[in-house]
């Protein structure tokens, strides 16, 4: 009983959602989430979309504790 | 209904990557901060010039610039971690929902912070000669990429392994190719290594590691909340069975 109990834990066939499902959230978030990343690890470190320093020296802090160089 | 699926567990990715934030969060303003205050300190003793303008003051970057930082980078390590956990789920193994949630964020965590990490550790205010930044930041952004592009591969080799190995050889063989690959980009690309000579190396050791705190926190927290967020989206009348297979034997065929 023990052991006919636990395969039917495990779902015969697993669900996979398809790749037309996936693939246009995929593209916008990505985009919008590498974007968010750039600006917290790299902005006005090694390329500059906004003048100043404003950026960097606010997210300063993080982007050393969170492994990104920063100057 | 597959692509409200992927909205709801991409709406969920991110705010269980917004959770795991705030977790990562605490870690970093008490194992983080007192490290970056130190490394302040010392880089101010050595300065040869004041008189820098400050723009943000150490009690906004400490505070709300901290949490910014790390919630906004949170947020997105949740948005991409649902996105791979929809693509993920079913075709790696014969995975339920929060088994995969939890591979998967141990897996890029390993990817994505650990491997660039072991390379291109990160490093406190002082240590870093302003002029390199370009060099410096193309190579732990490639080493990331490179990092992530091999585990890839390394799952994608080890399933088309398994029928012949079997899975568990096939998931040796292709972590053991992972390892050597990532060993010979450890090798070829160039060393960075610009900690000043009397730089405390205790400090040092306790700022990578807190640096390192810091990601285990959000990445095993958000695998778990995801996971459990994920299972109720994929399976959502399951939920009671969870105390049905507590339950004595006899109940639990019922599943």
């Amino acid at each position: 009983m023990a052991q006919s109990a636990a395969p039917a834990a495990i779902p015969a066939a697993p669900l996979t959602l398809p790749l037309k499902a996936i693939a246009p959230w995929a593209v916008f978030f990505g985009i919008l989430m590498l974007a968010l990343i750039y600006f917290v690890g790299a902005e006005q470190g090694a390329t500059s979309l906004i003048s100043g320093e404003s950026v960097h020296e606010w997210v300063h802090d993080g982007r050393h504790l969170l492994g990104f160089p920063c100057h | 209904m597959n692509s409200t699926a992927v909205r709801s567990l991409l709406v969920r990715g991110m705010l269980a990557g917004l959770a795991a934030g705030v977790l990562a969060l605490i870690v970093a303003y008490l194992m983080g901060e007192p490290h970056v205050d130190a490394a302040i300190a010392f880089e101010e003793a050595h300065a040869h010039e004041h008189g820098e303008v400050e723009l943000v003051s150490r009690a906004v970057q400490s505070t709300a610039g901290l949490a910014t930082g790390v919630l906004v980078y949170g947020i997105s390590v949740g948005g991409f971690g649902a996105l791979a956990f929809c693509f993920a789920l079913g075709r790696v193994g014969r995975f339920g929902a929060r088994a995969t949630a939890a591979l998967l964020s141990g897996a890029a965590l390993l990817a994505v912070y650990v491997v660039p990490f072991l390379k291109y550790p990160a490093n406190p205010p002082s240590v870093g000669d302003p002029e390199t930044i370009g060099k410096r930041t193309t190579l732990y952004f490639l080493m990331m990429a490179l990092s992530i592009l091999l585990a890839v591969a390394a799952v994608i080799v080890g399933k088309r392994l398994a029928p012949r190995l079997g899975t568990w050889y096939a998931t040796v063989a292709a972590a053991a190719g992972f390892a050597l690959a990532v060993g010979l980009a450890y090798a070829f690309l160039p060393a960075v290594n610009e900690v000043p000579e009397d730089f405390p190396a205790t400090l040092l050791w306790q700022f990578r590691l807190s640096a390192l705190a810091i990601q285990v926190t959000l990445w095993v927290s958000f695998g778990l909340l995801f996971g459990h967020l994920a299972e109720r989206v994929l399976n959502p009348k399951a939920a009671p069975a969870v105390e049905r297979t507590a339950a004595p034997e006899a109940a639990a065929p019922a599943v």
